[in-house]
């Protein structure tokens, strides 16, 4: 089948070449997530539909980059770790809808946008991680305990103004208010061990080091530093704790795709789009990084089934990409990061 | 000294104080010409600034009554503490490596070049590595002292604006020690000699004499190592500093605010503009000639034991701590990760490394010639101004620039695309945008002033009157600078050249957004690893961009050392 496709996919390039198209059989992808972690994937998609992937990554200004090529940009695909820049790229206006039964098969409808702007292909929450040796099972439940005064000089996290970190703060001010969730950061803020510095896995090898007892992480971080020698130890120092399981649940984020509206090669990105949320791309998705894949029935990876099932936060995407300049407003505010 | 006259191309004498504004005849083509590079060279700038003048949300208020007046804090305390960290450590080695006899002089001559090759954002990761809780150092300390945890003693927390100034410092003090170094060679001996005879023991005489006279190329030093210091992102994003560079990232990408972080980079500009400014103002009416033409073998103090020492640490220290503990321990994890690191991609990177740097340096060093040769000949305010204009981009951090680079590039491609549609039905799509001569022009941009700076400090040396002398005597502009100055400010041409080559190949930000599908340069290649503090896979690709480096500046250390008039074969 796979083979097939290959030749059909060879056949059709070299026809196109011939036909004197510009259009050869690829697909130009802006990435903002480290090439190391999609290659892998873009290969099973090569080798499936001979279809070349050509990736361009760049943290940052890539948005840019497509609004100011304006409609002679290459860009056919936007791939990003969380939805506010997937909101970003959709409010500037360079995001086309998608229409796919594949995609409404695969992603659940409160992990994609109901215009198809956007679509989510992996997910990660924002999980509390606790000292072993400190802090006993159970002291530490939700994100409001954090700004309990009892942590006082006990808690790490990286700088307030990552967006992993706003949107955890914009989720604060969904559930809880402009004003209580300010109260709540300062709260935060004044329990803080040390200025927020390095990245979400320096916060739990802070935890071992006895910096401080409590930090903020992604999940997926515990599957990685697990898989590291030499990280193992600051993993293993550390409970993995799902907050408000006795109410919302755990804050989440995705990381997504979007379709450019200028791009050149439409359907080859749709493919790219639909393979990314299926079987094969998610079971990669999962097992490579310890993400929690979109599309239901697929299996996590062992290491993420051992942590155990938990309740995720329903708050809207949406919503929470709006309220992210008020978030980062509010980490201002507070002097967060000083 | 003042013998600021030259002949006009008609013949008639004139000051060169009185400027016309607009050039006629010959000069015509000079001035226009260096006046298109300059409005090349600053279209980006342009774009900036319109962005910042016209942003689509104006966050201004929220800026500067919350975060502006940390930000602005936070860099004025590094940049003081990097100016003064890079003037101690680049004049005094340069000094003592020129002018006393220590063990080691030539080895030293050139390596105090070293650091210069080591990105200072590796410089921060590696002791980081080193110094942090887990790290070897305090591991150690530990085991000696039977230490348990954190809060059974204090250690000095390198993640700190302390932090950042001694590794931004040791990282750029080459700069002023290259410029201070070519110096102190092309000085006059008798200029020394007569402050000897005149009673001045070497302190006095190296204080009123020797660093007075060596002060427009140190001052250019230092201004370089400052706007490094200005736009630097990695140390600070790393070591947890605030300061306006980090700023602009967090109003750009967390705000999605282009306009608004385009309103911080025009600060920075103010900042440099200011820096610059002040500079000349304080030099307004001195001129540095030399008058004489007696070059024989500077002196060399003998020096005692106790001073000889101190003089040995020096200039072994900054070595030591900017350039071979950094590069023993990515030698250490290179070796421990090869089989990671070394895949057949990398010969690839490197190639484009090569490439990308290799076409800058051309461009932007013959830019930056023309540029400081029309303003020598033909000192009009017009070309003053370009001049100025064009070494702006300095001061703009990378990601803004390479905004500022697209928006121009784009406009044209999207231009040009559209004529060609409607004239011949053919669409040529994107030409110059995504493509390396975004990168090669974004690099142009962002170091022409260092170039230009090197080659300014240099050619301002070669006495007028030597210029009048070729000019009587039937010799072109173009002649004379080919056949009189080019052999004379040689070594400032490379130095120009390697500077910006370096810089090139450690620069990151505008390759990370500008570059084409596909391409990665090492820069770009340890920097997908490093930004997750995977150093150990980060390391080989970061050891090659020191390599790279260190050849460059062994070559350019040579000729530097060859500069000097009367020495050389």
């Amino acid at each position: 089948m796979s083979v097939k496709k290959t030749v059909f996919g060879a056949a059709f390039a070299a026809t196109a070449l011939a036909g004197f198209s510009a259009q050869a059989q690829e697909v130009n992808v802006y990435s903002l997530r480290q090439p190391f972690l999609v290659e892998p994937l873009f290969d099973a998609f090569t080798e499936e539909t001979g279809i070349k992937v050509n990736v361009i990554f760049a943290e940052n200004g890539l948005v840019e980059r497509i609004k100011q090529e304006g409609a002679n940009s290459p860009a056919d695909l936007l791939l990003s770790v969380d939805i506010g820049r997937i909101q970003d790229a959709v409010d500037a206006g360079v995001t086309a809808p998608v229409q796919s039964d594949v995609l409404s098969a695969n992603i659940p409808t409160h992990l994609r946008d109901d215009n198809g702007q956007w679509f989510g292909l992996t997910q990660r929450g924002r999980a509390i991680y606790a000292s072993k040796e400190r802090v006993a099972p159970g002291e530490i439940t939700s994100y409001e305990e954090l700004a309990d005064p009892k942590w006082k000089g006990k808690i790490c996290t990286r700088s307030g103004t990552h967006v992993y970190n706003v949107a955890l703060v914009a989720s604060m001010i969904a559930h809880h208010g402009y004003e209580d969730a300010k109260i709540w950061l300062e709260g935060l803020k004044a329990n803080l061990a040390q200025k927020p510095q390095g990245n979400d896995r320096g916060q739990v090898k802070a935890i071992m080091e006895g910096v401080c007892d409590l930090a903020l992480a992604n999940t997926y971080y515990y599957g990685a530093m697990l898989a590291n020698e030499e990280q193992r130890a600051w993993a293993e120092s550390a409970n993995l704790v799902f907050p408000n399981q006795a109410d919302r649940g755990m804050s989440m984020n995705i990381s997504g795709v979007s379709l450019i509206a200028s791009a050149p090669n439409k359907d080859n990105a749709v493919k790219l789009i639909e393979f990314l949320s299926d079987d094969k791309a998610q079971h990669i998705y999962a097992d490579l990084n310890n993400e929690y894949p979109v599309k239901p029935g697929v299996e996590w990876s062992d290491t993420v089934k051992a942590w155990g099932e938990f309740k995720a936060d329903d708050l809207s995407l949406t919503q929470l990409a709006a309220l992210r300049s008020d978030a980062i407003r509010m980490i201002d505010e507070v002097g967060y990061n000083e | 000294m003042n013998t600021t006259e030259t002949l006009d191309p008609l013949g008639r004498k004139e000051p060169v104080t009185s400027m016309r504004w607009w050039p006629r005849g010959q000069s015509a083509g000079w001035t226009m010409g260096a006046f298109l590079i300059a409005l090349l060279v600053s279209a980006p700038i342009l774009a900036v600034l319109y962005l910042a003048l016209f942003p689509s949300e104006n966050i201004w208020p929220h800026l500067a009554s919350t975060m502006l007046p940390r930000y602005l804090k936070n860099t004025g305390i590094i940049m003081l503490g990097v100016g003064i960290g890079v003037a101690l450590i680049g004049v005094s080695s340069a000094w003592v490596v020129t002018m006393c006899r220590i063990p080691g002089k030539r080895f030293f001559e050139w390596a105090m070049l070293l650091p210069m090759a080591v990105p200072a954002y590796i410089v921060a990761y590696v002791y980081t590595d080193l110094l942090e809780f887990a790290g070897p150092v305090q591991r150690m300390l530990r085991t000696w002292f039977g230490w348990q945890s954190m809060r059974d003693y204090w250690f000095p927390d390198i993640r700190t604006k302390g932090g950042a100034i001694i590794v931004l410092s040791l990282t750029l003090y080459p700069y002023v020690y290259m410029l201070a170094r070519a110096a102190f060679l092309a000085q006059s001996v008798c200029a020394i000699e007569a402050a000897r005879v005149l009673g001045r023991g070497p302190w006095n005489s190296f204080a009123t004499v020797a660093l007075p006279l060596a002060r427009p190329a140190i001052v250019v030093g230092v201004i370089i190592a400052l706007m490094e210091t200005l736009n630097d992102f990695g140390t600070v994003d790393f070591f947890a500093v605030h300061t306006l560079t980090a700023g602009i990232f967090n109003v750009w990408l967390g705000m999605g605010n282009a306009g608004g972080a385009a309103q911080i980079a025009v600060t920075m500009l103010a900042v440099v503009i200011v820096l610059i400014l002040t500079e000349r103002y304080s030099r307004r009416r001195q001129r540095f000639h030399d008058t004489t033409t007696r070059f024989q073998q500077l002196p060399g103090y003998e020096l005692g034991c106790g001073a000889k020492c101190a003089a040995v640490a020096v200039c072994a220290l900054p070595i030591l701590l900017g350039f071979v503990i950094p590069s023993s321990v990515l030698v250490y994890y290179s070796i421990n990760y090869f089989d990671q690191s070394w895949t057949s991609s990398f010969f690839a990177f490197a190639g484009n490394s090569l490439l990308v740097s290799g076409a800058a340096t051309v461009v932007t060093v013959v830019c930056a010639l023309f540029l400081a040769y029309a303003l020598r000949l033909f000192p009009g305010s017009l070309l003053r101004f370009s001049v100025r204009l064009a070494s702006v981009g300095y001061a703009v951090p990378g990601a803004v620039l390479a905004l500022g680079v697209l928006i121009p590039l784009a406009r044209f491609d999207n231009a040009v695309d559209a004529v060609m549609r409607e004239v011949f039905n053919f669409s040529t799509g994107l030409m110059l945008s995504g493509t390396v001569f975004a990168i090669i022009f974004a690099y142009a941009v962002r170091f022409m002033a260092v170039a230009h700076g090197a080659v300014e400090a240099t050619l301002g040396k070669v006495r007028p009157s030597m210029d009048d002398a070729a000019r009587t005597l039937g010799e072109t502009p173009f002649g004379t600078l080919k056949r009189i100055h080019f052999p004379m400010v040689r070594g400032g041409i490379l130095a120009a050249g390697v500077l910006v080559f370096v810089d090139s190949m450690k620069e990151l930000p505008a390759t990370l957004i500008l570059r084409p599908f596909n391409f990665d340069t090492l820069a770009t290649h340890v920097y997908q690893f490093a930004k997750d503090e995977m150093i150990e896979r980060a390391a080989l690709g970061s050891l090659t961009i020191v390599l790279v480096g260190v050849i460059p500046v062994i070559m350019l250390s040579r000729a530097i050392s060859k500069s000097r008039p009367g020495h050389g074969d």
